[in-house]
């Protein structure tokens, strides 16, 4: 044991560096740094950052994800339940299989009986040969990372009233419903910035207007309205050019609230003297706004825009329910909850239910995440 | 105190007017309109009486005339081919669909989506006040965890689902009744007891359903504030000083903590509105939500013009009122000092 004697005190033998070696003090690190270790700490927010990452990072490969197309239809399988993937086949480990299904239609009742035959058990297949799809629209291909067996079938979550996949089904819907929230708070946070920026800025007049406009904006109820211009979309839009159209409507009518984020903030932050140093010296005031104000808070805006995410969604799944939002062939998780309207599907093939899961995950996740974000956005707190 | 209301009744006047101007755009952006199709159709089949009839229509409404003085004459700013007539003189239109005045289209419906709105804040008030203060006194306590994590999932269940499923099982397991606001046999009854009833046991479910994302969002906000309120240096005097607990909480913290609660409530009635149109179209409700979505689909330009503002109209008036609640309650906030 390496006593320090009781006469003497302790001394570093390191040599001191009068600003270096505190890298764990506030003072030394820069903000962004602060803001991710305060943001680590927070368990649910990072769990939440994780999940979302992996679930936008199956967008690209859905095709490759997803062992049957999106339009491939099995018309002996209609309304198929759940099948499930076992690993062992009486008692004995023999890896990843189904039970196949006996079909038939019961004549009393006019619903197809599927009975599993847990004689003869199915492997399936991986990395193999399927439906062949456009990767990314360049490559041709028809790679599949799981595909039913041979002669076989794959309905992890069951079939719809065409005999669609729905767990492929809702792989597809993914990639719609996760970009549309993107790209519909790209459109607001866009408009917010600059509608708050000019309100800010320049105070006066200009302010006066964008704040009635954000108040008549804002107290629009949000779903009549979105149903009134979603109406208003023509009917021969092709299906791609409706969805940009859902997005823009979406992003349209929910920048108020970080309008008057960024107009509080700025109004604040404009009389300070690093704003007249940048004036007096020829900036512009899309300048002096976009380099010297809006970095100061933007860690807030970015929590903030994490946070309307969710909403996003769940108007697209709202107004796609609705038969007024994303149309066919396009699929989204909106789109399958359509399917799913009426009572008959919630007695007889619950299944068709299963979409609202991933939207539940994901807005969850959303709301955590901004949460998180917010409470590290502003690190010297 | 009056200067204050008057100033408030006056940007609310002006705001109605650009929302009908807004209101008038998006329902004259599709292209064609309801009677010009019905027209073409009539052709086809060659009804010739209920062509002229249509054609009358236009010219009586003015179809055939610029856009801009259609909507003059829609708010009734400009005389039509029978005078001044319009949402101002409080002739809300003609529903070309239903071939009667939008009025008597509408007519109940305005007081069911009035009743449902009201149950909605009632609901929502009287479950998120208790949740909060029971969550923010009982801090990082199972019960907290409990309200939180319910909060959250009313976040982020959608409200149109929720109602589907809640309308299957409250009536397999409740026996509660499955759509619309009363029995289909009370329908034409006058209102006595046993329809109220009706009315009272087919309200639970839309209520719950309007209500939860409202209350779970109520609820995270409250807290916070409640719990930012019991950390201030007075709450901790006036335990100190020995005030009991509840006059410690409520008489205090509580009220300060309800100021952005109250002011709160201008961001939940647009959502309450819009979540109860989506909830009466998922279980059929005859409130103004499945009129709408009919009437923007077949370009029923008045009746769905003049739901579209009714709807407005009502979040607005909510927010006045949860303005003036806020300069009640609050006395800085008087004389405009905001």
């Amino acid at each position: 044991m390496d006593a320090i004697p009781a006469d003497r005190h302790f001394v570093d033998p390191a040599p001191f560096v009068p600003e270096g070696g505190s890298e764990g003090l506030a003072g030394s690190a820069s903000a962004w740094r602060l803001i991710l270790r305060k943001f680590l700490r927070h368990r649910f927010a990072v769990a939440s950052a994780v999940a979302l990452i992996a679930l936008y990072a199956t967008v690209p490969f859905v095709e490759l994800l997803a062992p049957y197309g999106q339009a491939r239809r099995n018309g002996d399988f209609l309304y198929a339940p759940p099948q499930g993937v076992h690993l062992f086949h009486e008692g004995r480990f023999i890896g990843p299989f189904v039970y196949p299904y006996r079909a038939h239609l019961d004549l009393d009742t006019f619903r197809r009986d599927y009975k599993i035959d847990t004689a003869a058990p199915q492997p399936l297949r991986f990395l193999c040969r399927g439906d062949g799809y456009d990767w990314l629209g360049l490559v041709h291909t028809d790679l599949h990372l799981v595909c039913p067996p041979e002669n076989g079938t794959l309905f992890v979550l069951g079939t719809d009233k065409l005999g669609r996949d729905l767990f492929s089904r809702l792989i597809y819907g993914a990639r719609i419903s996760l970009t549309i929230g993107l790209v519909g708070v790209a459109i607001s946070f866009t408009l917010g910035l600059f509608f708050g920026g000019i309100a800010g800025y320049f105070g006066g007049i200009v302010d006066a207007g964008v704040q009635r406009l954000i108040e008549v904006v804002r107290s629009l109820p949000e779903l009549p309205l979105w149903l009134a211009l979603s109406a208003a979309l023509p009917p021969n839009w092709s299906p791609l050019l409706i969805f940009f159209g859902i997005t823009v409507i979406l992003g349209l009518l929910d920048w108020p609230g970080l309008a008057r984020a960024v107009r509080g903030k700025l109004l604040a932050l404009r009389e300070e003297d690093f704003v007249q140093a940048a004036e007096l010296m020829g900036a512009s005031p899309a300048r002096v706004i976009g380099r010297h104000l809006i970095p100061n808070f933007m860690s807030h805006l970015i929590a903030s825009a994490t946070l309307s995410i969710p909403t996003m969604i769940l108007g697209e799944t709202a107004l796609s329910f609705l038969g007024l939002g994303l149309r066919p062939p396009v699929t989204s998780w909106g789109v399958l909850l359509n399917e799913a309207q009426n009572l008959a599907a919630v007695q007889l093939y619950p299944w068709l239910l299963i979409p609202v899961l991933p939207v539940l995950v994901t807005v969850l996740a959303f709301n955590f995440l901004g949460d998180g974000l917010r409470d590290a956005a502003d690190p010297y707190h | 105190m009056i200067a204050v209301i008057l100033r408030r009744i006056l940007t609310m006047a002006a705001t109605l007017l650009v929302i009908s101007a807004l209101v008038f755009i998006i329902i004259k952006l599709p292209p064609g309109d309801y009677l010009t199709n019905r027209i073409m159709e009539l052709r086809a089949t060659g009804d010739a009486s209920s062509v002229a009839k249509a054609e009358l229509l236009i010219t009586q409404y003015g179809l055939d005339r610029p856009v801009w003085q259609q909507y003059l004459m829609w708010i009734g700013v400009m005389p039509g081919s029978v005078g001044f007539s319009g949402l101002l003189q409080g002739d809300w239109g003609w529903s070309f669909e239903y071939d009667k005045p939008v009025a008597d289209v509408v007519g109940d419906a305005l007081w069911l989506t009035l009743l449902i709105n009201l149950t909605a804040v009632v609901f929502v008030h009287l479950v998120a006040i208790p949740a909060a203060i029971y969550s923010a006194t009982h801090r990082n306590t199972f019960g907290d965890a409990v309200v939180t994590l319910l909060g959250y999932v009313g976040l982020a269940v959608p409200g149109f689902l929720l109602a589907l499923i809640l309308l299957f099982y409250a009536n397999r397991w409740f026996g509660l009744s499955i759509g619309g606001l009363y029995d289909s046999a009370l329908t034409n009854q006058p209102w006595t007891w046993e329809k109220i009833r009706s009315l009272l046991g087919h309200l639970i479910v839309p209520t719950l359903v309007i209500g939860l994302g409202g209350t779970a969002a109520m609820i995270r906000r409250m807290r916070a504030n409640l719990l930012d309120e019991l950390a201030k240096p007075y709450t901790v005097t006036a335990r100190a000083k020995g005030l009991p607990p509840v006059k410690a909480l409520l008489k205090y913290p509580f009220r300060m903590s309800l100021n952005p609660f109250v002011a709160d409530i201008g961001n939940l009635l647009p959502h309450l509105v819009s979540g109860s149109v989506l909830v009466s179209l998922v279980l059929s409700l005859p409130t103004v939500g499945p009129l709408l979505l009919d009437a923007l689909r077949s370009q029923d330009q008045f009746m769905a013009g003049f739901i579209l503002m009714f709807v407005a109209s009502l979040t607005l008036v909510g927010m006045l009122i949860s303005d003036l609640t806020l300069v009640w309650l609050d006395p800085r906030i008087r004389m405009g000092l905001r």
